[in-house]
């Protein structure tokens, strides 16, 4: 039953406006590794990356601006959690 | 700064934004809803059911005219475990009237709908500038920045959704705590119309609500869901955020194990991914509820926190337009008596009270903290799949008599626990 999801298929069919050099959700560098292990699992969009060598890396581009991040962890390691300027960012054409 | 004022600026214009603009200009009150996304829904999800009465009430058989999917017909509620399911299978074939119906809806085409009718009675919509602030002078709201712009109003109807920053700004919103949030994914999958009709045993236009309790959440509070629409299913999960941290799995993977579970699978095999999305679902009901009216401003839908899980419904947008209505009609008394402070605009405190928006989440105040208890998605599943198991397993050894194996099965979540959770559920409810 447990086939290894792979999101960024899923984010692929997606329209987005990415607002390059913009980016409207920032880490705090070196984050507590408790909270951010949170957000690698709550992440709808599996943003959140932790590589085999247990380092992190985040991108935000992808992100569907749901706010789970910011209610997690807005005020432990998120440097940033603000909407993307208008008419950029995710765009749901179905919802 | 602009001289023209407008009545009142909605910001968002989601279900609740876009009925305030109606109500609102079809009295003809000054009116502009600012929205960031490209169109009226781009940046909106659901899972996938509108009840309808409250906008039956303010557009009369709307269903006729609006893009809606299907009526629902059929409720399901699933218990799932990994390997079982256990369902209680309702169709409903009895008359209905419009404002008993519900529907399976998507988000991107209804709200363009709705944004349509509201500029139909003269209301004004700018899309794809994000309101940046809220403009205050003397502690009293007077209008929003927006891409730089300074806009003034008499008012301002915060429609922001479930994140409402805008409102944090404000003062208005103390930001809860993500642990009594939930996290919903969902993927909408296309399929022949007539596939999904001989899947989920429906007719052309009725459809299939149906809801998922136990593994999809891994064990968390949450559950699963799939909305049948036209052409297409909305298959998602919930989960809450409550102890996300020590969880075995992503909502991502939660999700994935949810479509592949020998259940779920046949029911969407064949069909092609259109959209992937995500949304934070307000589950605190109305222990999260902010203040919700201040000197020339007011706060509606999501962002005021108005969302009813009960388990087997989930309602958030019949609340969303219900107080998109009060919030206009709150800003129309004002607009009569020309007093836009907070004891102008106190109204919509009343109105909302006099609604089922606050009766019910008053009256269901406890359910949230009873959602958390584990056991409804951890050992009540299993204990009526076993129950159905030994039921239904015929293998020549000698019967039991079906009481005692029912209490071969109770025995083991524990006669107290389910008594305490049987008391503490009832009372909830």
């Amino acid at each position: 039953m447990s086939e290894i999801v792979n999101v960024d298929v899923k984010l692929g069919v997606n329209k987005f406006h990415v607002d390059e050099g913009h980016p409207h959700v920032i880490l705090k560098d070196n984050p507590d590794m408790n909270e951010y292990r949170k957000l690698v699992n709550a992440c709808p969009a599996g943003l959140y990356k932790l590589e085999d060598d247990s380092s992190i890396r985040f991108d935000s581009a992808g992100c569907l601006e749901c706010g789970t991040c910011k209610f997690l962890c807005g005020e432990t390691i998120l440097e940033k959690w603000e909407y993307p300027r208008g008419t950029f960012g995710i765009e749901y054409r179905y919802g | 700064m602009s001289e023209e004022s407008f009545d009142a600026i909605i910001v968002g214009a989601g279900l609740a934004g876009c009925v305030a603009a109606y109500v609102l200009a079809k009295e003809g009150a000054d009116v502009l809803v600012i929205e960031r996304g490209n169109f009226a829904g781009s940046k909106n999800m659901t899972g996938g059911r509108l009840y309808a009465h409250s906008l039956e009430k303010i557009i009369p058989g709307f269903a006729k005219e609006a893009p809606i999917e299907r009526k629902v017909t059929k409720e399901k509620v699933t218990f799932l475990t990994d390997d079982t399911g256990v369902t209680l299978d309702y169709h409903n074939g009895r008359e209905q009237n419009s404002t008993q119906e519900s529907y399976t809806l998507l988000r991107g085409d209804f709200d363009q709908w709705l944004m349509g009718k509201a500029e139909e009675v003269g209301a004004q919509f700018i899309t794809g500038i994000r309101v940046e602030e809220i403009l205050t002078q003397d502690g009293k709201v007077i209008g929003v920045k927006a891409d730089g712009d300074e806009l003034t109003a008499k008012s301002v109807i915060l429609a922001e959704g479930v994140n409402p920053i805008l409102g944090e700004q404000l003062g208005m919103v103390k930001r809860v705590k993500g642990d009594v949030m939930a996290v919903g994914a969902k993927e909408l999958i296309e399929l022949p119309q007539e596939v999904i009709q001989d899947r989920f045993n429906v007719s052309k236009d009725e459809g299939c609500a149906w809801l998922f309790a136990g593994s999809p959440a891994n064990g968390l509070m949450g559950g699963g869901f799939i909305y049948t629409n036209k052409n297409s299913v909305s298959l998602g999960i919930v989960c809450g955020l409550h102890d996300i941290g020590s969880s075995s799995k992503t909502v991502p993977q939660m999700l994935e194990d949810f479509k592949n579970h020998a259940m779920i699978k046949p029911l969407i095999e064949g069909g092609k991914l259109l959209e992937y999305s995500g949304h934070v679902v307000p589950e605190a009901g109305i222990n999260m509820v902010p203040k919700l009216v201040d000197d020339g401003v007011l706060i509606a839908g999501d962002a005021a926190g108005f969302c009813l899980n009960l388990g087997y419904t989930v309602r958030g947008m019949d609340l969303a337009i219900a107080s998109g209505e009060a919030a206009a009609k709150a800003v129309l008394a004002a607009r009569e008596k020309n007093d836009f402070s907070a004891e102008g605009l106190s109204s919509y405190q009343t109105l909302l009270e006099d609604s089922f928006i606050m009766k019910d989440l008053k009256l269901y105040k406890d359910l949230p903290a009873f959602m958390e208890t584990p056991r409804i998605f951890n050992q009540y599943p299993k204990m009526v799949a076993d129950i159905m198991q030994s039921m239904f397993t015929v293998d020549g050894t000698p019967s039991q008599p079906i009481r005692k194996t029912l209490m071969k099965h109770c025995k083991e979540v524990g006669y107290m626990n389910l008594i305490k959770d049987g008391i503490k559920g009832v009372t909830s409810i």
